[in-house]
């Protein structure tokens, strides 16, 4: 029998999307004009909005701390199985988040103390090898603790039912809700990261590390903070995500790269870059497999190509 | 800078000697694993150039691995083209187009920025290869016949024979070792060393910096393009995966874990690894945890490698010798 | 640090010698008939098809067993492999039976890709390949050879029936929907192909990546071509999800979906109501009322506390297979003609019915209809009675 296997290939990177809406053009031919229009820009939007949740948090990391973490889909990962998990047991979405996000944040914690934080002054390359590694471990871990399958995430059961956009469309409410959800979060890190303290703090060590720590700030625990951050975006991401995308072996190395494509393009080091370039990927994305469909995995790239020919530190980043 | 002193040559001729004597002893099935073993070697090779030698972090060297590999399969299932002296070239040639115009568009940036846009420019090739029924699509391509190389009717190497095909890719990676280190003794691999160095005094120097790294990401490309060729020849098999990222990233694995920056770093490497992988699958189907915890350890404790063990062992005890423990 | 440097090297050198010297032991001296029969079983243990390979696995051991553990009067041992359903890694893990561990004979797989990689192994071997599952055409067709044997189907066979089906309850036009890989367009063309014989339509062909389960784009397209029914081909967990997404969509109401049986088989209960009234065809259905299905069903509850599925009874009708065989050449594996012979006139008794094979090593069996409802599946009856695969290419034959 053929052989679909969901998430299990590794060395492909498939795309997860949010959906859009079923629709019934009104003058009853095949496609629908501006409201389709509409709706795949909506789903390209939800979708970069998943996407900039991911990459600030990498963009984040590697800006302040000067880190590349290739293990940050990883966080993307945990966050979903351990949501599935703990949905299945205490048969509340929600509170599989509640408890999940700490979780996670202590793995991220526990990776930077004992492992990235002898890699801060080291080329990229340690950097990179070292949390290659890291991936492989995760992974594996993943199908020893976790078991090999795919798994479904219900949606709560508030949020499960459809709404009626006009007379013959719908519009999956929990979708709706994805989008939400992560404009809440965005919100709250933008808060965070112009209106307070530690913010500020961030801010000025994304730039001016040793003046921060010549300031007498804390580094080390500034570091852990951010990373802590990152991987709680990322696995928030991931928990949202999950009655939508499934959760499935390797979830976490598709949406890695994607990140990387939109840090890329927005500017390593840059949350307003992240921002645009998640965006641009999303909508891009969308675009690309209405109107493409044999091309479309390409569509993502050559965008980020035609950024880089343009401006090689990306939109938002600092000139190299 | 490989300079090697008489007793080193001696040591890598032995070594090539011993590989070469190999299969008159060796169990068939190791022959076989050899020969993979060592075209994985030479892959690692072209990618210590870049990554040891001009300090270009390359995370999508597999993508002209890959292309390597089609390139057979295309012609020969395709086109059903076979004669080795069309094959190879095609092969070569569409290595080094491909790291021309990737090199072209990542060059212009640096560090981490280069690190991931050449990651994202292989999966855009990787994609190329697994959306296209045409090319197999996502299951890879099985070729018909292995290249052969033959004047009319009489052939001159049978590829298909295991022995041989061995003989050749020993000739391969031996040939590819004197090549580049022919390439860094030159004024030009001196040049990419001090570009690695310090790249503003190169430039100050009037050196056309952008210009050097990207004959070497070529030459680095249509090298691993070389190691595709070989490794579709041996597998009869093209698939997707060979342009993935995780193939990058282990071979980028086998450079670092035997010392980047020695031509025969990547060599043990690729022994060593690929040897503890086939050793740990037997024990464990989880083998990929083991490896993944192993790679970390390397990363953090080896960053020299195994080539560069020796040093580090000479220096310890040197350190610990002046500090009067002797 | 030069001498430490060289004493390294000349280690290294040695070091890979003893490597390379160790693997020259042989790892088994057979002698005669009388050694053990040594069987390669290359299936996935691990990955999302993992309780593909289980049912194949467990119910091949319940044949045997029932055959008392020998074949033809000899002992065997059974190596298995988990091939991860990766077909970059099928060629070197087939090689790793064949060549390294020396197996007689190898059976497997479940992923069509792999499938083809070990077919090529097997060949150049020149030892007998038996699939108890994988479904890509070209092994019986294009790629068929004397010691490829298949005992499960070829992915043409069970979606050729539904085109007609499709047209028998009324439909003209149709979109089909897949996976954008080779097995996936082996079903979506089999099913064009009875579709546009009978005077239907194919609308659309929606191609989705591989492996995402993101259906919305391809959903909503559905709803705005307006078919009168839909043909796809998912398996596993993505088609539980497909079911459950073409229902949250509304479009099931209106537009009937129909497909192989790998779309219902093994997920249907879990997809509860959205599952209802989906047709499909295969060449198995859980409760055909034969005496051996039923036999069979209890064995493999009793065993493994599972329900028996289709991949169950191919993995059962594998041990048949090897039992009947072993059986005509008194277990002389090298006996290769007469091997053959037997194999190819074979009439295999099976939870299915039973079936021969074709000439070019395919089953030749009923396709079934089948359909969900009141929370069960059920057989409706014989969509195609005695269905060969066409075996184009074969030149076997």
């Amino acid at each position: 029998m053929a052989g679909p296997v969901p998430g299990h290939d590794v060395f492909r990177a498939s795309h997860f999307r949010a959906s859009h809406a079923i629709q019934s053009p009104r003058d009853g031919g095949a496609g629908g004009g501006v409201s389709y229009f509409l709706i795949q820009t909506l789903n390209g939007v939800q979708y970069g909005f998943l996407l900039f949740l991911v990459a600030s948090g990498l963009t984040l990391i590697f800006g302040i701390m000067g880190v590349i973490n290739l293990a940050h889909g990883a966080f993307y990962m945990v966050g979903a199985y351990l949501a599935w998990w703990l949905a299945e047991r205490t048969g509340s979405l929600f509170l599989a988040v509640v408890l999940a996000l700490p979780v996670t944040v202590l793995l991220g914690l526990a990776i930077e103390r004992f492992g990235i934080r002898f890699l801060y002054d080291r080329d990229h390359m340690y950097q990179v090898l070292f949390t290659y590694g890291l991936i492989l471990v995760l992974n594996e871990a993943q199908r020893v603790l976790f078991g090999n399958d795919v798994h479904g995430v219900q949606a709560p059961q508030w949020l499960a039912g459809t709404i009626p956009l006009s007379e013959a469309q719908t519009y999956p409410v929990y979708r709706l809700f994805i989008s939400v959800a992560c404009v809440g979060v965005a919100g709250a890190l933008y808060l965070l990261i112009q209106r307070t303290r530690l913010g500020m703090v961030i801010r000025a060590g994304s730039t001016h590390r040793e003046m921060v720590a010549a300031l007498g700030f804390d580094i080390a625990r500034l570091f852990m903070a951010v990373f802590g951050l990152g991987a709680a975006l990322a696995a928030f991401a991931g928990m949202v995500a999950s009655p939508v995308s499934t959760v499935y072996p390797g979830m976490g190395d598709n949406i890695l790269i994607l990140s990387f494509v939109v840090v890329v393009i927005g500017g390593i080091g840059s949350i307003k870059g992240a921002f645009a370039g998640a965006m641009l990927v999303g909508v891009a994305d969308t675009f690309g497999r209405v109107l493409l469909p044999t091309g479309a995995g390409v569509t993502v790239y050559a965008v980020m190509a035609l950024v880089l020919l343009w401006r090689p530190q990306g939109l938002f980043g600092r000139t190299l | 800078m490989p300079r090697y002193s008489r007793a080193s040559l001696a040591l890598i001729a032995g070594g090539i000697l011993l590989l070469a004597l190999f299969p008159l002893w060796g169990d068939t099935f190791y022959i076989r694993f050899f020969s993979r073993i060592m075209i994985y070697a030479l892959f690692a090779m072209s990618l210590d150039l870049l990554v040891g030698y001009a300090g270009l972090v390359s995370l999508g060297h597999a993508a002209f691995f890959g292309v390597g590999a089609y390139a057979v399969a295309g012609l020969v299932n395709k086109a059903g083209i076979t004669e080795l002296w069309v094959v190879l070239p095609v092969a070569l040639l569409s290595a080094a187009a491909l790291s021309a115009a990737i090199g072209w568009i990542s060059i212009r940036t640096a560090g981490v920025y280069f690190i991931m846009i050449t990651l994202a420019l292989a999966q855009m090739a990787y994609y190329f290869f697994n959306d296209q029924l045409y090319w197999g699509g996502t299951d890879g391509m099985n070729i018909a016949q292995r290249p052969t190389l033959g004047l009319g009717d009489v052939a001159l190497i049978d590829l298909n024979n295991r022995v041989q095909f061995y003989y050749v890719t020993l000739a391969c990676l031996a040939g590819v070792f004197a090549l580049l280190s022919v390439i860094l003794r030159s004024p030009f691999g001196r040049a990419l060393v001090g570009i690695r160095a310090n790249e503003g005094r190169m430039r100050a120097l009037g050196y056309d910096v952008q210009t050097y790294k990207l004959i070497a990401f070529v030459v680095a490309g249509t090298l691993a393009g070389l190691a595709g060729f070989l490794e579709a020849t041996r597998s009869t098999f093209a698939t997707p995966a060979y342009l993935g990222w995780h193939e990058s990233g282990h071979v980028l694995m086998i450079v670092i874990l035997g010392g980047m920056g020695t031509l025969f770093g990547p060599v043990i490497g690729a022994f060593v690894l690929l040897l503890m992988e086939d050793f740990f699958a037997t024990l464990t189907d989880r083998w990929l945890l083991i490896e993944g915890l192993f790679v970390m350890a390397v990363a953090l404790l080896m960053p020299q490698g195994i080539a560069g063990l020796p040093r580090r062992i000479a220096a310890l005890t040197a350190a610990r010798r002046e500090n009067g423990d002797g | 640090m030069k001498r430490s440097r060289r004493t390294f090297l000349k280690q290294a050198a040695a070091g890979t010698a003893v490597a390379g010297a160790a693997a020259f032991v042989p790892t088994r001296f057979a002698i005669g008939q009388k050694a053990k029969l040594k069987i390669g079983l290359m299936l996935p243990y691990t990955g999302t098809y993992a309780g593909l390979g289980n049912n194949i696995t467990d119910a091949m051991n319940l044949r045997l067993a029932e055959a008392g553990n020998k074949l033809g009067g000899r002992e065997f041992d059974i190596v298995k492999l988990d091939d991860e359903s990766a077909p970059p890694k099928g060629k070197d893990n087939a090689a790793r039976l064949l060549v390294r561990e020396k197996c007689d004979l190898l059976i497997g797989t479940v992923h069509s890709g792999v499938v083809l990689a070990m077919a090529q192994v097997a060949k150049e071997e020149n030892k007998f390949l038996i699939v108890p599952n994988a479904g890509a055409g070209d092994v019986t067709r294009k790629g068929c050879a004397p010691k490829l044997f298949r005992t499960s189907f070829t992915n043409w066979q069970p979606s050729f029936p539904c085109g007609d089906v499709a047209l028998k309850d009324g439909h003209k036009t149709a979109v089909t929907m897949t996976w954008n890989y080779p097995a996936g367009h082996e079903m979506t063309q089999a099913f064009k192909d009875s579709f546009t014989k009978g005077g239907g339509k194919v609308v659309k062909d929606i191609l989705i990546d591989f492996p995402s389960v993101e259906f919305q784009a391809g959903l909503t397209e559905i709803a705005s071509l307006k078919p009168d029914c839909v043909f796809v081909f998912f398996a596993g967990a993505g088609a539980l999800k497909y079911m459950k997404d073409y229902d949250a969509a509304g479009i099931k109401a209106r537009i009937p979906l129909y497909g192989p049986g790998f779309l219902t088989d093994g997920v249907y209960k879990q997809a509860g109501a959205a599952a209802s009234g989906i047709k499909t065809t295969l060449h198995y259905a859980d409760d055909l009322d034969l005496p051996l299905n039923k036999k069979f069903r209890e064995a493999f509850k009793k065993k493994t506390t599972r329900d028996a599925d289709v991949y169950a009874v191919q993995g059962y009708d594998t041990g048949t297979f090897l039992v009947q065989g072993l059986a005509a050449v008194k277990g002389d594996i090298a006996a290769d003609k007469a091997l053959i012979k037997a194999w190819e006139s074979a009439k295999i008794d099976s939870p299915r019915g039973a079936f021969t094979l074709s000439k070019e090593h395919n089953p030749i069996q009923d396709i079934y209809l089948r359909q969900v409802w009141g929370g069960e599946e059920r057989y409706l009856g014989v969509a195609h009675k005695a269905l060969a695969d066409p075996g184009t290419g074969c030149k076997m034959a």
